[in-house]
């Protein structure tokens, strides 16, 4: 329990009212940065870093932190309300949030997302403390085989048992790989699918594709579906905010559950994004009642948000125990660590134990800060919904175009936003699921690029991935992801024709 | 009548305010750093050290934006720069990919498309192996690949670049076969050989530096004509100079470093390209441009004009003889 002491020392440093200050402006510009997609995490926090400079270095991490906290929960805002994700992380809350803050419910769509969030970092930052020392060994112990069987798995989760068509969902997960391949290959050095475009030589920019996809789509959708002037209307009121808390222990297992594949996608290097994508997939498989997912489930915001956040804050263990970053935001942070003269790897914690624990301490009640500013937000951005479409569609469009711009700045990605608008406007109109198209983008290259590395150490031979218990087992079990889904379906289906008589009553 | 008046007097006006520019030309709006790398790495955080020296010591006028555009290897930026050419409030931090890229890869550019200023230092490559590993000097370790041809695993950033150069330069020298493995960056090759998954990289002192005050990973040979700059212990008692050069260790390779350079598009006007060589030499006088070196193990040394011209001359002459060996140059 040597941990523990060090963390009380942390809450010392943490829990001084210059830092708590800290903790609020921080969170605050954060979801500032968060909301408007013309900014995004990791340009807010590059933009913070000069100001950091004459601060102790304890502090400007702790401010880092809280922002990259805050833009977090501004991500997850823009999913719900516009369909339009700030982080990529984020994608998977718009399938179930967006439908419900359609109906009406944006106050508990927000509610549900922005506590789940908070639970998750929470669990978080609770296996970050008990296990910081066992967590980095471990992560140490992922090799190019090893990061292939994580992805896998991510990918077997979600895929698993999809609701569309299995002819569609390859198509468009097919699609994604393609792709994810467009650019300058890290293991050949090659041009793949670039046709000769200077502009697609880094390749086609997740988020670009996702702002198409997923925010002018829906504009394009809503337009054909006949123009509603009017907003929707959607309650506002605070004690909805405490009625949605009150219904969140219902929940309990998609919670759990979401936890566990949130703390090992940040403890072994899946990150967040796959930790979100994957926790939706199961959390999928696993219900068995109500309402399909897609239409605006509680279970489908909570268990991507709480995936995302525990990921994300696990995920701060390698990047300090290993200076491995695990996001762009992660590796802006870590060019801040080396700029204040700190190293990040092994003995950072044992040289810097004040910077370390003051920041873990920091990063607990950063994330209770963060809870408590943005519940108290929601009925101002549930309001938003009410403005009538004719004002805010117009803005949705020029915040698409704005956001896709800033990635990279670069002209090109804007006809992208356009192209991209109109597949996500078809694949809606032929029942295609957008969601596996997005998983492959997101997964589908560092995928490839495990693989292949993977096939150059065990010069062609799969049997690589079966070479130790832990590649193995993590193997093994994505393919059982895939297979015994579709055994029950079989077995289920064998028993009906023998007793010939529904199994659901 | 009136017309040609009119063309005499702008084109008196046109070499008026030329010639007023040529007595000193500073910038006029802010100026752009473009990194050729992303967020967070070597290039970039030697161009964010640079912008932070210039805005610290109030070195130039106008307001400084850095600019990310380190896809394909950097290409991007240096496309950035060839669709900007003559444009003089635009800077380009890069290291030898400049020049390097085009021959390796198809790309929209050619290194005639941007003007070099000036190198402010250069960055050393080590072979690195596991803390526990059999290999106890470089001579043991390119035996152990010559028993084992095609063998052992040596890790690198990217594909075609520094650091699988240096290494098919290794095999070249020493008849060793190696197994090359790339990844993303230098941060990940560390953690891979930390792990054991790899034998060895040729990562750049501070990509390792974390790792080996941990104990996890120690270095064989420098690449360098000379041992590096002292200093502190990093791990145990040995610190930078009491690495042996590669030379020292019996490898025939005398120095293999990475300049981290300073370009703009081409076509600027020649004062313009002054102001900033001449900007870029003060930001190596600063104490806190010192302290990145020492801090970076990198080491300084300014080149400028044709000095640098030569440097880049006979770097990209030594790079060509290996891609040519190794069969990776593109027509």
């Amino acid at each position: 329990m040597e941990n523990f002491g060090l963390l009380l020392d942390g809450f010392q440093i943490a829990l001084t009212p210059s830092h708590i200050a800290i903790m609020v402006v921080g969170v605050l510009l954060g979801l500032v940065v968060g909301v408007l997609p013309g900014l995004g995490a990791p340009n807010g926090v590059s933009l913070l870093i000069p100001l950091t400079f004459s601060m102790e270095p304890v502090s400007a991490i702790i401010l880092l932190a809280s922002m990259y906290w805050g833009a977090l929960f501004g991500g997850s805002t823009t999913s719900i309300l516009f369909n339009i994700p700030g982080e990529p992380s984020s994608v998977a809350t718009t399938f179930d949030g967006y439908p419900m803050a359609r109906d009406g419910q944006a106050t508990r769509a927000l509610t549900l997302a922005f506590m789940s969030a908070g639970i998750g970092a929470l669990v978080g930052v609770i296996v970050i403390t008990l296990l910081s020392s066992w967590a980095a060994e471990f992560a140490l112990r992922f090799g190019a085989p090893e990061y292939f069987a994580v992805y896998f798995l991510a990918f077997c989760a979600f895929i698993g048992m999809g609701s569309a068509a299995p002819a569609k969902t390859a198509v468009s997960l097919l699609l994604g790989l393609a792709l994810s391949s467009v650019g300058m290959d890290t293991i050949t050095g090659s041009l793949r699918l670039t046709f000769g475009i200077s502009e697609l030589i880094g390749g086609i920019s997740f988020l670009v594709v996702v702002i198409g996809l997923f925010g002018i789509g829906e504009i394009l959708i809503t337009i054909q579906h006949g123009l509603k002037f009017r907003g929707v209307s959607s309650r506002v009121d605070l004690r909805d905010v405490f009625r949605t808390i009150a219904e969140l222990p219902r929940y309990y297992a998609t919670l759990i559950r979401s936890c566990l594949v949130g703390t090992w996608m940040g403890i072994t290097p899946g990150g967040p994004t796959a930790a979100s994508f994957m926790s939706y997939g199961i959390a999928r498989q696993w219900s068995r009642r109500g309402k399909p997912f897609g239409t605006g489930r509680p279970e489908g915001i909570i268990a991507p948000e709480t995936a995302d956040h525990s990921a994300g804050t696990c995920a701060m263990l390698p990047m300090l125990a290993l200076g491995v970053p695990s996001s762009a935001t992660a590796a802006v942070m870590m060019g801040g660590l080396m700029i204040w003269g700190l190293t990040p790897g092994p003995m950072l914690f044992t040289t810097k134990p004040d910077f370390v624990w003051g920041l873990i301490a920091s990063m607990y009640v950063a994330n209770i800060v963060g809870v408590i500013l943005v519940l108290a937000t929601v009925p101002m951005f549930a309001a938003l919904l009410r403005i009538p479409f004719a004002i805010i569609g117009p803005m949705i469009v020029a915040v698409c175009f704005v956001g896709a711009y800033t990635v990279s700045s670069a002209t090109f990605d804007l006809w992208l936003v356009l192209a991209f608008g109109i597949v996500g406007y078809v694949f809606n109109k032929l029942q295609y699921p957008i969601a596996p198209l997005v998983l492959a983008m997101v997964l589908g290259h560092k995928a490839e690029n495990a693989f292949h590395q993977s096939m150059i150490m065990s010069d062609g031979s799969v049997l690589v991935f079966w070479s130790n218990p832990l590649v193995g087992s993590i193997i093994t079990l994505a393919l059982a992801l895939v297979a015994v889904p579709q055994l029950v379906r079989f077995a289920t289906r064998l028993r009906r024709t023998e007793v010939d008589e529904p199994l659901v009553k | 009548m009136l017309h040609k008046t009119k063309i005499i007097l702008a084109a008196a006006i046109t070499l008026l305010s030329t010639a007023a520019a040529y007595a000193e030309w500073k910038p006029e709006r802010p100026v752009e750093f473009v990194v050729a790398s992303g967020a967070g790495g070597g290039t970039d955080n030697f161009a964010r050290t640079i912008q932070a020296i210039i805005t610290k010591h109030d070195l130039m006028d106008q307001p400084i934006v850095v600019l990310n555009k380190g896809s394909g290897s950097g290409a991007e930026a240096f496309i950035y720069a060839k669709g900007n050419a003559g444009d003089p409030h635009k800077l380009i931090f890069a290291t030898n990919n400049v020049y390097l890229l085009p021959h390796v890869a198809k790309l929209a550019y050619t290194s005639q498309d941007l003007e070099p200023i000036a190198a402010l230092a250069l960055d050393e490559f080590l072979i690195w192996v596991k803390a526990d590993s059999e290999y106890k000097d470089a001579k043991s370790f390119i035996d152990a690949a010559k028993a084992n041809p095609g063998q052992v695993p040596f890790g690198g950033s990217q594909s075609k670049d520094t650091d699988e150069t240096l290494v098919a330069l290794i095999e070249q020298e020493t008849g060793a076969d190696f197994k090359y493995v790339p990844f993303n960056g230098g941060g990940e090759v560390g953690v891979q050989l930390a792990g054991g998954h790899v034998a060895a990289n040729v990562n750049n002192p501070n990509e390792n530096l974390g790792q080996w005050q941990g104990g996890a990973i120690r270095p064989l040979c420098v690449f360098s004509p000379e041992r590096m700059a002292g200093g502190e212990p990093v791990q145990g008692d040995m610190g930078w100079d009491d690495i042996p050069t590669c030379a020292e260790a019996g490898l025939p390779i005398e120095s293999y470093q990475m300049p981290r350079t300073v370009w703009a598009p081409a076509g600027l006007p020649q004062d313009a390209l002054a102001f900033y060589s001449d900007l870029l030499k003060k930001v190596t006088e600063t104490p806190e441009w010192k302290e990145y070196v020492a801090k970076t193990s990198q080491t300084g040394r300014f080149l400028a004009g044709a000095e640098f011209k030569d440097f880049i001359g006979k770097s990209e002459e030594n790079a060509l003889k290996v891609f040519k060996a190794e069969g990776w140059l593109v027509q």
